[in-house]
């Protein structure tokens, strides 16, 4: 059972959106891989957390609505809650690159949430 | 029948493919945030792995796989970040 019996525009939809999402998904991992250095590097993954995921998700939309000639929304829940929760891991991550960074003495810009010593912020 | 039959399975190569590359960069990173931002990546391929599985084969319990993945893939990477920025400040 390798796929089942769909019209020939769903197919044809389903085929282009899961084609998009993955080549999305290859541009985003080989992005990781090319870019030099953390700060450009964290930036690649968010194409494949919002336009691969997308497409994926709109050919899961269209292949088991057609399929079960109902309206299936269900993979909009995974979409949704990588909306949610993509944002959180990012910010948490680039944080922490950010202190380790400060605390490495690279040039970083300084912190500004809260008042810092005036010795350092010409670090 | 004909479309879907080979337009699936290479997005599924392109999928993993793109796991590997993420693999390179997990097992390559120079520091612990570049391996943490790598295995965040690879949860998110094996996610949309899942999603295109569930297509190949017709079937919907992949749909729940693909959940839980996208759930402990959350866990797992913001708990790391939290140890990368709080392990450091006790040092």
């Amino acid at each position: 059972m390798s796929t089942a019996d769909l019209p020939l525009w769903a197919e044809v939809a389903v085929a282009a959106l899961a084609l998009l999402g993955a080549g999305i998904a290859l541009v985003g991992s080989l992005g990781l891989l090319r870019l030099p250095t953390y700060f450009e590097r964290v930036h690649a993954p968010a194409i494949i957390a919002t336009l691969g995921l997308w497409c994926i998700m709109h050919a899961s939309i269209v292949y088991f609505s057609v399929l079960g000639r109902s309206l299936a929304l269900h993979p909009l829940l995974i979409a949704l809650f990588i909306a949610i929760t993509v944002p959180v891991t990012n910010i948490f991550l680039m944080r922490a690159a950010l202190f380790r960074a400060r605390r490495a003495g690279q040039s970083v810009p300084p912190n500004l949430s809260h008042k810092a010593a005036p010795e350092a912020e010409n670090s | 029948m004909s479309i879907l039959s080979w337009a699936l399975p290479a997005a599924l190569a392109m999928l993993a493919l793109a796991m590997v590359l993420t693999l390179v960069r997990l097992l390559r990173g120079p520091a612990a945030q570049d391996r943490v931002l790598a295995l965040d990546c690879m949860y998110l391929n094996g996610m949309l792995l899942m999603l295109v599985l569930g297509m190949q084969f017709a079937s919907a319990h992949y749909f729940e796989a693909a959940l839980l993945v996208a759930l402990f893939g959350f866990v797992g990477s913001t708990a790391m970040a939290k140890f990368l920025l709080r392990g450091e400040v006790i040092e």
